[in-house]
């Protein structure tokens, strides 16, 4: 595995398909298993499982950002897992530009790693802290097989580092991680991200714990990224204003469902499905003097463990009707809003 | 007078090696009843260090000065000996983190009673009905005093910590970053609590928050930190819609809103260190509208409409020649060494 | 021991970095902790005069140089045992058997109960179940009895009070690794390693081992002070080949030669006094770094200290 590639330009072995998404997911469910103790297992009870994904179907483009909303527990991040295949899905095909990963060995998944990559949520344990800069970057390298020699991988590191704003990128290399900052910290693991020239980008809440007046160099980054090259964004979030201001689409997510998507600005601003209202009802505005009444709804996310029947927002819903509990909708496309914005409520 | 009243406090932490940090310097504000204050700033302006200096909480590295009334006495005068009389009583605070608040191995119920007694409130028997009530006065069961932490999903783990902060019937309530770790329908529960329990009993409230947008709903008034100081302070509207200090319409401009179309921008660079004297504006190496006095002379807070101080320099300027400086420079080119990066951590190279 | 303010964020805002020296870490738990310097002191001691042994030795540790139990005088300091032997030069002789065999029944110990702890702590499911089981039968045979066996069945040497004190001994270092293992793997950058594709020889080699480091460094310093204290119990009980001189030999040798009732505090004594140094020495160091690795140990709260209180001098801007 000793192919040589320079950032930017795809490796001899990727198949360039305008036409195929980047990413298809269809009908994915992962659910995992609650352990049973030593006594149920003696009264023979019956295994219980977590529905953390029941049911998924989206896909990503190119140059793409879609940002997959919701609280937690509705199943984001376990869909990025199972993407990712750092979990093993039990239903639902997941394709990467074409290709069908879903029941691929961790062995056959290893060359298809370089495409797929991670940005995690925390800037202070995503890194090694023995290892300085230069060699965070430089291992994902080492591990594929990169480079063919010290030097050359080293101007990739510099490259990468440069791309994602860390410049000049020669004062970085010989930092620990505790010498930067969250925010160069999150462009160090983006880099690293990026060294493998990547297609598809899977960033899990990558600045909720920077603070604020970091947070938009870091989103401003990874939004320039996916227009610049083929490069692919899922990025999950529980916050939606920034959904709303970075994504090109949004995918609302329940008790594992989606359950309303769209283009950003459609679903933000004319949502069709009761959680999404509520949700974006609660959102707290900037300006003070936009103080809408906020439309909190009670309790909390029941566990995925309990699906109720029919629909699984019917609980809380405070729209809900009689048919609710029984009928579970899908995902349809809604009269009246932007193309591609589809809702799973039989009322909208 | 009012309810709470700080006064020049500073705090000073001790380091193992080198000088003593300067958490929080010359912080002033003050509280009437029900009134909801917010104390907004990023991670290390020292809000949180303010906050638990009220209460007395600080380590023993740290040195305290200033004054803190409440209604009239000063609770620091002397020491630990004076602060723990008005600890819960008088002052009581939520956590960050409810769960590492509260004592994994009592009973909800029991942890709420337990100030009852060392203030006097109320014993035994009545001390536990009177925790019950106060578990029914957040929205959760009163049964749920015979549960342990652990038990709660995280949002009732808030809601009982604040049963437990009203256990002695406080004047003022301190709340660090009480919604941070929540999700966002669950933060707008709780926040709808604390507006309400300020709004029926008459609690004054201190939000520390990050989240500006948070505190432009819930609080009347606000103070923005930076590097240990109160930059801006004044009612949230005025804050929001005519900021005097650069740092808080930079900060504005960093938060996306929902429905907003302007860019969101960040700002470059790092906010000082505090063990080290500042000399002039601490804000001047990321400011956009730097001038010359802003190197040399520590701006003030400086009083530029009712009820709103900002310390900046500008503030001092006609109109005309203000509206010129603002935003004339390019963001974070203020570094005091021009060849310096921007994003480039202040302090010792490698 | 000072902590970093409450909102340890303090000095991790955009930009600052705490000031963590680079010399590392041990140079870091000597600058902070005396007793560790005490601790680590103590043990070079007794290593470079183990070394020095054969030199400056004053008599031999094997032939008589004087009466049998004479009390200590100008020429003996430490006067003579049951065999007219010095008890200085015999001290040294024995410390560095002792030291050796501290030293070999603890890499014994280290070895298997580190490969143990990582592997079960890291590979987890059936390959932790059944490792833990394999140490939980180790922890309960009682160490005295095991090695009267082994001695009646295949004879009191050396090696097989080295090889015993390291059987019995990795199983605690087991546990102790494989729990920092456990930790270890659930961290966020252990975990990218593996998204990334990384094996599990890479992740462990490179991401694991350093970590876990300073941790086996302390329980390794640990375990030589009972690998000593281990080796002095079973010579005494006379499990231990008589004809090597340790420090558990000398002991054994001055109870059976009643050295008691001659009065021969000397033969005792000093003897004693040298193993409970090392074993203090070992004891000082490894807590230390141990402490140092537990960050929770850095009490605020509850030390005695209080925050002080300072006058205000001045007002408003013009306040310090």
């Amino acid at each position: 595995m000793t192919a040589r590639t320079v950032p930017g330009r795809p490796a001899p072995d990727q198949e360039q398909r305008a036409d195929v998404p980047l990413l298809e997911v269809e009908n994915l469910k992962t659910y995992y298993p609650l352990r049973l103790g030593l006594t149920q297992r003696v009264t023979g009870a019956r295994r219980v499982w977590v529905h953390a994904v029941d049911g998924v179907s989206f896909s990503l483009a190119r140059g793409e950002m879609l940002a997959l909303v919701g609280e937690s527990g509705c199943g984001k991040t376990s869909t990025a897992q199972t993407i990712l295949r750092m979990v093993d899905p039990t239903a639902g095909t997941v394709r990467l530009n074409g290709t069908d990963i879903t029941g691929l060995s961790q062995q056959q998944m290893r060359p298809l790693r370089r495409k797929l990559q991670m940005i995690y949520q925390d800037p202070y344990e995503s890194l090694d802290p023995r290892f300085r800069v230069q060699a965070a970057v430089e291992e994902p390298m080492l591990v594929h097989g990169i480079g063919e020699s010290r030097a050359a991988r080293r101007d990739l590191v510099v490259a990468a580092l440069e791309r994602a704003g860390l410049s000049p990128a020669e004062q970085y290399l010989g930092r620990f991680p505790h010498e930067l900052s969250g925010g160069q910290r999150q462009r160090v693991t983006i880099a690293a991200a990026l060294v493998l020239s990547p297609d598809l980008l899977l960033a899990d809440e990558p600045v909720s714990m920077l603070d604020v007046s970091v947070r938009a160099g870091v989103l401003s980054l990874l939004d320039g990224l996916r227009r610049g090259g083929d490069l692919g964004i899922l990025m999950i979030t529980h916050d939606l204003s920034t959904a709303a201001h970075f994504a090109d689409r949004i995918a609302v997510m329940y008790l594992g469902r989606i359950v309303e998507q769209g283009p950003a600005k459609s679903v933000v601003r004319n949502p069709q499905h009761p959680y999404t209202k509520a949700l974006l009802s609660v959102v707290p505005k900037r300006d003070p003097r936009e103080r809408f009444a906020p439309q909190i709804l009670q309790g909390e996310t029941p566990n995925p463990v309990d699906v109720p029947g029919g629909c699984r927002f019917q609980p809380r819903c405070p729209v809900a009707v009689d048919a609710c509990l029984h009928e579970d909708p899908a995902l349809r496309a809604i009269a009246g809003t932007a193309p591609g914005h589809q809702a799973a409520c039989i009322l909208a | 007078m009012s309810l709470l009243e700080v006064h020049d406090l500073h705090v000073w932490f001790d380091l193992p090696q080198g000088p003593p940090v300067h958490a929080a310097a010359g912080v002033s504000f003050d509280l009437g009843a029900g009134e909801r204050f917010g104390l907004v700033g990023e991670s290390g302006c020292g809000k949180t260090t303010t906050i638990l200096a009220l209460m007395g909480l600080l380590p023993p590295n740290a040195s305290l000065a200033g004054e803190v009334l409440v209604d009239g006495h000063n609770i620091l005068a002397g020491g630990e000996d004076s602060v723990r009389g008005h600890r819960w009583k008088d002052l009581a605070m939520v956590f960050q983190g409810a769960m590492n608040a509260m004592n994994p191995v009592k009973k909800i119920g029991w942890q709420i009673a337990e100030p009852m007694a060392f203030h006097g409130v109320a014993q035994g028997a009545a001390a536990r009905r009177r925790a019950g009530e106060l578990l029914e006065l957040v929205g959760i069961p009163a049964a749920a005093a015979e549960r342990y932490p652990h038990e709660l999903s995280g949002g009732m783990r808030q809601r009982a910590s604040i049963a437990m902060a009203l256990a002695c019937q406080p004047k003022i309530l301190l709340a660090d970053e009480p919604t941070t770790a929540l999700d966002v329908m669950v933060q707008a529960q709780i926040l709808e609590l604390l507006t309400g329990l300020s709004d029926n009993l008459g609690l004054a409230l201190v939000l520390v928050t990050h989240d500006l947008p948070v505190v432009a709903q819930v609080c009347d008034r606000a103070a923005v930190m930076y590097a240990g100081e109160i930059v801006e302070a004044g009612p949230v509207e005025e804050l929001y819609h005519a900021p005097s200090h650069p740092y808080t319409r930079l900060l504005f401009a960093a938060t996306p809103d929902l429905y907003g179309e302007e860019e969101v921008v960040s700002i470059p660079g790092a906010p000082p260190r505090l063990d080290r004297e500042i000399t002039g504006c601490p804000f001047r190496p990321r400011c956009d509208s730097y001038f010359d006095p802003c190197a040399q002379d520590h701006p003030v807070l400086t009083l530029v409409a009712p009820g709103h101080r900002a310390a900046c320099h500008l503030t001092g300027l006609p109109a005309g020649e203000r509206a010129a400086l603002e935003g004339s420079r390019p963001l974070g080119g203020g570094s005091a060494d021009p060849g310096q990066s921007p994003d480039l951590v202040a302090g010792d190279a490698p | 021991m000072t902590t970093l303010p409450a909102g340890e964020d303090l000095a991790l805002a955009e930009g600052e970095a705490p000031r963590l020296q680079r010399g590392g870490f041990f140079l870091r738990v000597l600058r902070e902790r005396k007793s560790a310097v005490v601790g680590l002191g103590i043990i070079i001691f007794f290593i470079v005069l183990s070394l020095v042994a054969p030199y400056i030795s004053p008599y031999s540790a094997t032939q008589q140089t004087c009466r049998v139990y004479a009390p200590p005088s100008s020429r003996h300091w430490l006067g003579c045992d049951d065999g007219g032997i010095d008890m200085v030069s015999l001290l040294m002789q024995g410390g560095r058997i002792s030291l050796v065999v501290g030293f070999a029944a603890t890499f014994v110990a280290m070895v298997i109960g580190g490969g143990v702890g990582l592997l079960s702590g890291y590979f987890g499911r059936w390959v932790d179940a059944s490792l833990m089981r394999v140490t939980d039968y180790l922890l309960v045979i009682p160490d005295l009895v095991f090695m009267t066996v082994i001695a009646a069945v295949w004879g009191a040497s050396l090696l097989h009070v080295i090889l015993v004190i390291g059987i019995l001994e990795w199983t605690s270092t087991a546990r102790i690794i494989r729990a920092q293992v456990m930790s270890l793997r659930e961290r966020v950058y252990v975990k990218r390693a593996r998204a990334l594709g990384a094996g599990n020889a890479r992740i462990i080699w490179r991401h694991i081992m350093p970590q876990v480091g300073p941790l086996i460094i302390a329980n390794t310093v640990l375990t030589i002070a009972i690998a000593i204290y281990l080796e002095t119990a079973l010579a005494f009980l006379g499990l231990e080949d008589p004809t090597v001189t340790t420090w558990g030999t000398i002991l054994e040798h001055a109870f059976q030669r009643t050295a008691i009732s001659y009065g021969a505090w000397w033969a005792i004594v000093p003897d004693g006094f040298m193993i409970a140094g090392l074993i203090v020495g070992c004891f000082l160091f490894g807590q230390a770094v141990e402490d140092a690795l537990n960050p929770r140990l850095k009490v605020a709260n509850l030390s005695v200290r209080r925050w002080r209180l300072r006058p205000l001098v001045g007002r408003g801007s013009d306040a310090i």
